[in-house]
Formats: C-alpha cells, sequence, structure tokens
C-alpha cells in the first residue's frame, strides 16, 4: 500500500517568498542606483558595494558564531538594508564611514532585537542617522565626486537644495532669490539633482521604482500616498501663509529624501504597520513631523527623524487600528 | 458586472484542466465499505447485520440524534461484516462491508432519465423526504440538508442561495453538474425554495464557467424567473458561505452567527441536483460526481462514484496511483483533506480525488514572520493571522477571543500568501477549537 | 561654560529628587498589604514555576501553602517530600510523606515494530496532528513522535529518541510536575511511583484495540489477551477495552506478568538482568 504524505490544508502555497519580495525591492532601486553610478561614478559604486557587503557579512556572522542559530544572509534582506544605506549618504562618503553604519544598522538595529521580523527601527535609517548624529561634518558634505561617465560639472558645487534654501532664508532673502540666485528649476529637479544623497539624484528614478513595487504587489501606495499628500498638504498651507519664506509644495516633495524615504524607508514590512488604517496614519504622521522638523528644526530634511519616530508607534497602532473586520461594519438589510 | 465579496481574497491559478471530461459512470467495485458517520453530527445506526441481503438505495443505517442522516446502501448484494475500518483520518469508525452481487435496485426508484418538473408535495413533505433520503450539504461540511432546510423558529429565510462558485481550483465536479444535469439543479432549488418557503433564489457561478453561466440564464429565463443566475469575479474563497452572501446580497454574516442570521440558506450545486434525485425520482443519496484530477495525471476524470468505494479501486479504475503523486486529497488543494490510508472509501460529500506531486505540494522551510502583513490582505475575514499564530503558539486564548479567531473560516488564505511559509492556519485552527470550546462551555446568558 | 554645568547638574538634581519623592509616596499610598510569611515560603520552593502543584507559578503556591489549614492537597512535585517537609515545619504544619513519582511513556511501538502508514509533513505539533489524523501508523493510540511534551518539559527531561521515534524520560531529571501529561494529545504519559529502587513495572501501551487490530498495527502492543491478568498473585493488573493496567500500588514487582506478555508490552525498569533465560528482554531505558 502506497505510503501517502499528509498534512493539514492548504496543499498549495503561492509564489511569494520573503527572498523573492527582498529581490524585488533591489531591483526597484536599480534605476536610482544606475542613475547615482552615472552622476557619481565609481564613489556610487564603492558605497553600495562596501554597504551591501559589510550588511551581509555582519549578518551572518552574527547569526554563525554569535547566536549560533541558522544562518539567512541568503534572504537578500541584509543586502537590501546595505543598500539603501548607501544610496542615503552623501555620495562623497568615505567607506569606512558607510561600514560603520552598515555594523550599526545590521548589527545594533537589527540582530540585537532578534534578526529579521523583529527590529523596531528601520535598520538602514538607524545606521544614517547615527552616522549623522556622529560624523555631521562628512554626513553633511555634498560635495560631487568625479565621474568617469559625466564630465564637466563643477566639481565644488555642494549643498543640497534644501540646505541652500535654509541657508537662505537665514540670511533674510525670499524664496524667489534663492531660486533665482542657485538657478533650481522642476525638470531638474525631476532628472538630477543639484546635490544631495547618492539614491535621491533623480526623482523619476524612484518614481518608476515606486510603479515597479506596485505593480509587482510588493507594497501597497497607502504609505508612500499618505506621506507624500500630507507633506504637501502641510507644506502648502505654510506656503500660501507665507510664499516668499516656504518653499512650495512641488519643491518640498521633490527635494531632501521623501521621496526615497516614503518609497523605500516607511514602507519597510517589518517597521510598518499592518492595517490600512494604520498605515495611513503612519504615513500621515510622518509627512507632519517631516514639515515640522524642515520649518522649526535645525536640520534641513528631517524624514529620517520622521520615519524613525512613526517607527516607534508602530506596536500601538497595530494594536488600536484593526482591520475592517467581516460583519461588523455593513449594515444588513 | 460581475459581483464579489468586500475583503481579503487570493487569485490562485485555476488549474480546471478537467473541465472537459463528461461524467461518467464509475465501473461497479467489488466490495463497498460504507461508514455510518458520513455527515456532521452523530453517527448512524446500522439497521443491518452480517449475512442480510441488500439492494441499491435500501436504508442501512439510520440517524441517530437531532443533527444526523440516513445512510442508504450503494450497491446490492450481502453484508459481510459490519466492522471499524480506518476513514481518511486513520480513526477507526463503524463501517457496513457489502460483497456486491449485480446491480439490483430498490423498485421505488424511478431511474428513466425522463426531467420530472411538476412538484407536488407540501413544505413539510419536501423535508420529510430530503430527511428520509439521507441528504447532507455537498459543498464539504456534510451538514444535514434537512435541518438547514428548517430554520429555526424566530428566523424566517428570504433568500436561497446555489453555490455554483466552486472557488477552488482544480474541481470541476459542480460545474460538471451546472452542464449536464443543468434544469435537474434548477427544479432542485425550487423544490428548496418550496420547503422554505422563500419567493428568490441566486445561482452564483464564477466568471471562468462560461458555459455553464450562459447555459443555465438561458434555461432559467425560460421557466424559473425566480431563480436568478449571477456571474462572480474568479476570487477564492468565493464559495465559502459567508463570502458567497456577501458577494451575491451585500449583507455580510455577523460574527459567530450563522447565514439564517441574515435571511439566507446556502446548498451547494450537487445538493440541489440530490434533492431533485430524491424527491422527484425517489432516489436516496448514494452516489455522486466526484472529479479525480490532477497534474501528474495523463487523463482527467469525473465521475460518478458510488459512496464506499475504496480508493484503491479508484486509482485502479485510472491505471494505477500516479508514479509522480505523493499526495491524495479529498476536496481541493486550498480546503480539502490529505487522505491518509489508501483502504479507506469515499463518503457522501466526497467532491474531488486530488493528486498531487512533491513539486506542487512542498512545504517551505518555515522563516521569520516579516511582518509584510499579506496574511491580513489575504484574509477573507479582516482578521490578523499573524497574530493569531503567535497568540496561538503562547496558548493565550483570551487574546485569541478578543482578535476573533473563531470567526476564522479556515480557507487557507493567509499560509498561501505568506512569504515565509509561516505554517499560519495550522496553528490557528487548533487555537479556534480551543477557543470555540470555551465560549461554547459558557453559560448562555 | 561653568555656569552651564552647574545649572544643568543643579537642575536635574532637583528632578531627579521630586520625581523620587512622588514615586515614594505613590509607593506608600498603593502599598499592597502581604503576609511576610509568603516570602519565605517562596524562598524555600525551587523557584521553577513550573506549574506541576496546579497553581500559576512558585509564588502562588507559596500563597496557597500560607492560606490553607492543612498540606494535605499540595504538594511540589519538583521539591519533593524535603521542600514540603521544611515548608511545613516553616508554617508549624504537619505533612504526609508522598511516594515520589516519575513520568513514564507508555508506548514503545518504534520504526520497527509499528510501521508508518503515512507521512506528516504539517506544522511539527502532536496537538495539531492529532486534531487532523489517527496517526501515522495504524495503530490510533500510539505516540505521533511530534515532541510536545519534549517542548514542555522545563527540565530537560525527556527528549526524543531518533532510534525509535518515541520520547524517552530521564528519571534523575524528571520533577513529575506533569506538564507533559498534559501536554500529551493521546494521552500516554502516566505519572507513576518510582518505586523502590527506582524499580518499576508497566503496561507499555494504551492501545484499547481489539488484540487482533492491535497486533497487525503494532508488534509490541498489549493484546489484552488477559495473560498478565491470570499470571498476577497480587491482583494489581486490571483489564478494561482489551487493554492491561498495572495499579502501582498493588504491585510487588514480581516480573511475572514481564515474562508472561506475549508481546513484550510489559516493561521493567532498573530491574538486574536475569541471568539463566534464553530469550534476552527488550533492551530497557535509562
Amino acid at each position: 500500500m502506497k505510503k501517502l504524505l499528509v498534512s493539514p490544508a492548504p496543499h498549495i502555497h503561492g509564489k511569494d517568498s520573503t527572498q523573492g519580495l527582498m529581490r524585488d525591492v533591489i531591483i526597484a532601486l536599480s534605476p536610482s542606483l544606475l542613475v547615482s553610478i552615472y552622476f557619481f561614478g565609481f564613489s556610487a559604486i564603492k558605497l553600495a558595494f562596501v554597504g551591501a557587503i559589510t550588511c551581509l557579512l555582519v549578518e551572518f556572522a552574527i547569526q554563525k558564531y554569535i547566536i549560533k542559530g541558522k544562518v539567512t544572509v541568503n534572504d537578500y534582506s541584509a543586502a537590501l538594508t546595505g543598500l539603501l544605506l548607501a544610496l542615503n549618504l552623501p555620495p562623497n562618503s568615505p567607506g569606512w564611514v558607510v561600514f560603520i553604519g552598515a555594523v550599526v544598522a545590521i548589527g545594533v538595529a537589527k540582530m540585537s532585537f532578534g534578526g529579521i521580523g523583529q527590529n523596531l527601527f528601520n535598520p538602514a535609517l538607524v545606521g544614517r542617522v547615527f552616522l549623522l548624529v556622529s560624523f555631521p561634518v562628512i554626513m553633511t558634505d555634498w560635495t560631487i565626486p568625479v565621474s568617469w561617465f559625466r564630465e564637466g560639472i563643477d566639481a565644488s558645487s555642494g549643498a543640497t537644495a534644501l540646505s541652500i534654501v535654509k541657508e537662505g532664508l537665514s540670511k533674510g532673502m525670499t524664496m524667489d532669490q534663492i531660486f533665482e540666485a542657485n538657478n533650481f528649476s522642476y525638470a531638474q529637479m525631476l532628472f538630477s539633482k543639484i546635490g544631495g544623497s547618492v539614491g535621491e539624484v533623480s526623482a523619476l528614478a524612484l518614481l518608476v521604482g515606486l510603479v515597479y513595487l506596485l505593480i509587482r504587489r510588493v507594497i501597497r501606495p497607502h504609505i508612500p500616498l499618505s506621506i507624500i499628500g500630507s507633506v504637501m498638504v502641510l507644506s502648502g498651507i505654510f506656503w500660501i501663509i507665507d510664499p516668499s519664506h516656504n518653499p512650495d509644495p512641488i519643491f518640498t516633495v521633490l527635494t531632501g529624501g521623501i521621496l526615497i524615504g516614503s518609497i523605500f524607508m516607511a514602507t519597510d514590512y517589518v517597521t510598518s504597520p499592518m492595517s490600512t488604517k494604520g498605515m495611513i496614519i503612519f504615513g500621515v504622521g510622518i509627512g507632519i513631523i517631516t514639515v515640522l522638523i524642515r520649518n522649526f528644526g535645525a536640520y534641513p530634511e528631517g524624514i529620517s527623524f520622521a520615519i524613525l519616530i512613526m517607527n516607534a508607534t508602530v506596536p500601538l497602532l497595530n494594536n488600536y487600528y484593526k482591520p475592517k473586520r467581516f460583519g461588523k461594519e455593513v449594515k444588513n438589510g | 458586472m460581475s459581483r464579489t465579496f468586500s475583503i481579503g481574497g487570493i487569485h490562485p491559478h485555476d488549474h480546471k484542466i478537467s473541465v472537459n471530461a463528461s461524467i461518467e459512470d464509475f465501473p461497479l467495485m467489488d466490495m463497498a465499505y460504507i461508514s455510518v458517520s458520513q455527515h456532521l453530527g452523530a453517527p448512524a445506526e446500522p439497521v443491518v447485520a452480517k449475512g442480510d441481503q441488500v439492494k441499491v438505495g435500501q436504508l442501512i443505517a439510520k440517524a441517530s440524534g437531532f443533527i444526523s442522516a440516513n445512510i442508504h446502501s450503494s450497491v446490492s448484494g450481502t453484508v459481510t461484516a459490519v466492522e471499524p475500518l480506518p476513514d481518511i483520518s486513520g480513526n477507526l469508525i463503524p463501517h457496513v462491508v457489502i460483497k456486491v452481487e449485480g446491480d439490483d435496485w430498490e423498485e421505488s426508484i424511478d431511474r428513466s432519465p425522463e426531467i420530472v418538473k411538476e412538484v407536488k408535495f407540501s413544505p413539510k413533505e419536501i423535508i420529510d423526504i430530503i430527511a428520509k433520503a439521507g441528504i447532507v450539504g455537498l459543498g464539504g461540511a456534510a451538514f444535514p440538508t434537512h435541518i438547514k432546510l428548517s430554520p429555526p423558529p424566530g428566523k424566517k429565510a428570504e433568500y436561497l442561495l446555489i453555490n455554483g462558485a466552486e472557488c477552488e481550483p482544480y474541481l470541476t465536479s459542480d460545474y460538471r453538474v451546472m452542464l449536464e444535469y443543468p434544469e435537474q439543479m434548477l427544479i432542485g432549488t425550487k423544490i428548496m425554495m418550496m420547503a422554505l418557503g422563500v419567493s428568490k433564489a441566486y445561482v452564483g457561478i464564477e466568471e471562468n464557467k462560461p458555459k455553464a453561466l450562459k447555459l443555465l440564464k438561458k434555461i432559467a429565463s425560460k421557466g424559473y424567473k425566480e431563480i436568478k443566475v449571477v456571474s462572480l469575479k474568479k476570487r477564492y474563497p468565493q464559495g465559502g458561505e459567508k463570502q458567497l452572501i456577501d458577494a451575491i446580497l451585500h449583507r455580510q454574516v455577523p460574527s459567530m452567527g450563522l447565514p439564517i442570521d441574515v435571511g439566507v440558506v446556502v446548498q451547494n450545486v450537487g445538493t440541489a441536483l440530490a434533492v431533485y434525485e430524491a424527491v422527484q425520482k425517489n432516489k436516496p443519496l448514494f452516489d455522486g460526481v466526484v472529479t479525480v484530477t490532477g497534474g501528474c495525471m495523463t487523463e482527467q476524470r469525473n465521475f460518478r462514484l458510488r459512496v464506499g468505494t475504496n480508493f484503491e479501486r479508484i486509482m485502479f479504475a485510472i491505471g494505477g496511483f500516479p508514479k509522480d503523486a505523493v499526495k491524495l486529497i479529498s476536496g481541493g488543494p486550498m480546503m480539502g483533506k490529505a487522505i491518509s490510508r489508501m483502504d479507506a472509501a469515499t463518503v457522501k460529500s466526497t467532491s474531488a480525488l486530488l493528486l498531487l506531486t512533491e513539486e506542487e505540494t512542498r512545504r517551505g522551510e518555515e522563516g521569520n514572520c516579516i511582518r509584510c502583513a499579506k496574511c491580513v490582505e489575504a484574509c477573507p475575514m479582516g482578521l490578523e493571522p499573524y497574530l493569531l499564530n503567535r497568540l496561538a503558539r503562547a496558548g493565550r486564548t483570551d487574546d485569541l477571543e478578543v482578535n476573533l479567531i473563531q470567526d476564522c473560516i479556515e480557507c487557507g488564505c493567509c499560509f498561501y500568501s505568506c512569504p515565509s511559509n509561516i505554517p499560519l492556519l495550522d496553528t490557528i485552527r487548533l487555537a479556534k477549537g480551543q477557543v470555540l470550546k470555551i465560549i461554547r462551555s459558557r453559560p448562555k446568558k | 561654560m561653568t555656569t552651564t554645568i552647574l545649572f544643568t547638574v543643579v537642575s536635574l538634581s532637583v528632578l531627579g529628587l521630586l520625581l523620587a519623592l512622588i514615586l515614594y509616596l505613590v509607593a506608600q499610598k498603593f502599598k499592597v498589604e502581604e503576609d511576610p510569611r509568603i516570602d519565605d515560603v517562596e524562598a524555600i520552593l525551587p523557584g521553577a514555576n513550573c506549574g506541576g502543584c496546579g497553581y500559576a507559578g512558585c509564588r502562588a503556591f507559596a500563597e496557597g501553602c500560607v492560606k490553607a489549614d492543612n498540606l494535605d492537597s499540595l504538594y511540589c512535585p519538583v521539591g519533593g517530600n524535603d521542600t514540603m517537609k521544611s515548608v511545613a515545619s516553616y508554617l508549624g504544619m504537619e505533612v504526609a510523606e508522598k511516594a515520589p513519582q516519575v513520568a513514564v511513556v507508555r508506548c514503545n511501538g518504534n520504526c520497527d515494530s509499528r510501521p508508518k502508514t503515512n507521512h506528516y509533513d504539517g506544522y511539527s505539533s502532536c496537538a495539531v496532528m492529532a486534531s487532523l489524523y489517527a496517526g501515522d501508523t495504524a495503530c490510533s493510540f500510539g505516540c505521533l513522535g511530534q515532541g510536545d511534551c519534549v517542548v514542555v518539559c522545563n527540565f530537560d527531561a525527556i527528549k526524543m529518541d531518533p532510534r525509535t521515534g518515541l520520547p524517552e524520560v530521564d528519571q534523575d531529571k524528571c520533577t513529575a510536575c506533569g506538564a507533559c501529561v498534559k501536554a500529551c494529545p493521546k494521552f500516554i504519559i502516566e505519572l507513576r511511583n518510582k518505586g523502590p529502587k527506582n524499580r518499576r513495572i508497566f503496561v507499555s501501551c494504551i492501545n484499547k484495540d481489539k488484540g487482533g487490530v492491535a497486533r497487525k498495527a503494532c508488534a509490541v502492543a498489549c493484546i489484552g489477551c488477559f495473560k498478565c491478568q491470570k499470571v498476577c498473585p497480587f491482583d494489581a493488573i486490571t483489564m478494561s477495552n482489551n487493554l492491561a493496567y498495572i495499579d502501582y500500588n498493588k504491585c510487588k514487582l514480581c516480573r511475572k506478568c514481564v515474562t508472561e506478555c506475549p508481546t513484550h508490552a510489559i516493561w521493567e525498569v532498573n530491574f538486574p538482568v536475569r541471568v539463566p533465560k534464553k530469550e534476552e528482554e527488550p533492551v530497557v531505558e535509562q
């Protein structure tokens, strides 16, 4: 008699796997990576490479020699963290800075909480913020390195659009004067920004990534849209009140990492809420905190801090905002 | 516009590879092994003993208790034993074993192919006939149909829904019934409407069965105006009772409630056919349409199969157990039950036998939950399977109840969509049983 | 510079003191009056928090001891008689000595004697498996081998033997807390008296099927043949539902039933090896 295999239902499984999802996110990041390699040349390659490899090695070492458990580096999540970290650094950062950031990201923010799925804060952002407060000079040095692929850009032109605005405003200039003095244009921001971290050179490349993630159903649109929407609404209110001293909403969204933050950082599965309602509140919270930091805080951008702050609220949001239950909301009859 | 339910759901590949195999009578077996527990509720009481001669359609076990059903012989011959034999789970259940001799039917059964349209019974008589014929829900749960057709006092049915969604991948038995017995099925529906005293019925069919939709719409528009055939989007678990009601009527059964709480009774296509045959042809339920399918099989079949056929006999009929197959499932791949013993036999509610290969059914290695919320998105009841799984493993029954584990319909969408291969439903199903036990043991208000 | 530091130090100190004061006041106000003896009794207890006594943990048990009028119904299986004696003497009460117990696995159907009829591939849990299937062998009473008992054991006293696929109790580590007894969905594990010199005899099978069915499913099943009952001089063996059961209070360890059992379903533990017999007993665990 044939010995049958038995198991509880269901007997078939969908095609999703952790590995596949992480790979999709890496694919979604590749347009931005390619654009940044075009603009920053070897420096971008070096940062991405050092970030990813360090994260993989640190995770491997901790799982193998400290926890002595199952090694799961082949799920790509550590590589993704390293890549995201690299894309959030200034293009001219030295390799050892990425290395330290990666060690903090994986060692402190991820593995000390228990590895994948257990961490409270987004590891890549923790790494970045750690670097930002530890090495403020390096982390705000926006000098553009020499690229093999592209010539004729003044290597000394530093400073992100946002810090230029912030500095200009503190000198008493109005927005129009700043725009004029620096030759800002939206087209430029969409395709290639004047300065900023590796991954946010081109808003368009990031949006291509977003579309890919949505089509592949890796993420749902609620978080990015609610962040971008709330940033636009709130900065729009400031702008209407005083257009000469506040940047307009489109400028706000296109600069200072709002896009890379809302598409790739805030949507990190582990550190974002599970229910639709929770996701929207999470996104709106990030948007509001970002605009507040920008307008009243010391840092020119602020989305990193906003996401980390909202990360801390995720367990609470999961507890309070449950998904729409069947049979609870529809009035019958 | 096709309708569908409002929360969650998944879209597995439908694999309806046996759609074009028309229903064929299964060759008569040598031995029949008829279980006395083929339905939800108390096992039936055998009324035959070793040595008795039985005919096809003869009562061999009587319903005992309120929720129970009669069982009739599916073959004619001599009873060789009434003894405990393993069912598909391996539990020993009393079976009536009959050595088949010829094919001698009870005279009262009308075996002519004519379609009897006129119904000449009162609602009470109809329910009596259905109870006597031992009809149970053929959608999977095998709940005795006569009880479902008699709503408890104070509750009134408004609509009858006939479930032709067949949302499980692979299964085609309901589809073949709708194609080959369309009018009989609609008459069965009418009979149940009379029994319930409702004036409106819906037949819900998923879009991936356009032929059945067209045919039933045509026949219904000619002679059965009170029955509306509606098209449903292809989505799993559309055929779940609660989901079907939501899809067709936009009513949601409340937590811990039954369809009758929103004025609905749901029956399966196969049940409708069985009701027709019982009431109009005086034929008790002892056979059914069973899909025998699987990607590893060269030939896909839809059999009209007598109850009590041994699985080894069925495998023999299809040319032996396929070499690559490792798992034999009674039902569909999402909610069906893996058969643990080849020497067990079919029951009334067996609607399909599915053979899967190692490749198709392999469970991936379990990883950490990455909190991707795919299970939350997929859950058609709006629950949080990731949370229920964690609470279940910690044995926190209070929190499980607060998080509505008792509403789980065990459709398997959560495990299907989990990228980390966490056996969510395995743990949730067990904990749900424990929580339901606690809820039921509380004194009623 | 110094003023800044001074200001910081002073303001933080004041803040700290203020908060400490608030904490102190709140702690005073909401202080719960507790019998101080509970702490002392808890200190005597082993502190395993295993729940074997029937209480939620050692502290709950200590509370129970202090509140109780006598200690007859209270017993800490982990600490055993010594612990109970010290608790009793602390509380000024008497306690009767109880025979120490040990968990016993009453299934000996290993891979050879009990052939598999199917392979289980679900979540590795006896409870899940038992809720859906009778088991992966023809015996619907036997051990499922998924190790729920191993998972619940707080004392590392029970392990799956990979050779037999059955759990094995380490009698030195086992505290008879009963966690495995509750965890086993098949009710295979039983707490039995350890017996003099740790010697005990038990029926290592709980199959209630008729002899033929049981024998077909498992070569070492109890087939309900009554032979052991007939041979027992002390009336220690009872038969019900085709299954023999040895009452450990009546059994005098004469070992007659062990030799009599045709399927070797009765096990003796920690006896000296019988010298002259032609056939060796199945290798005894532990």
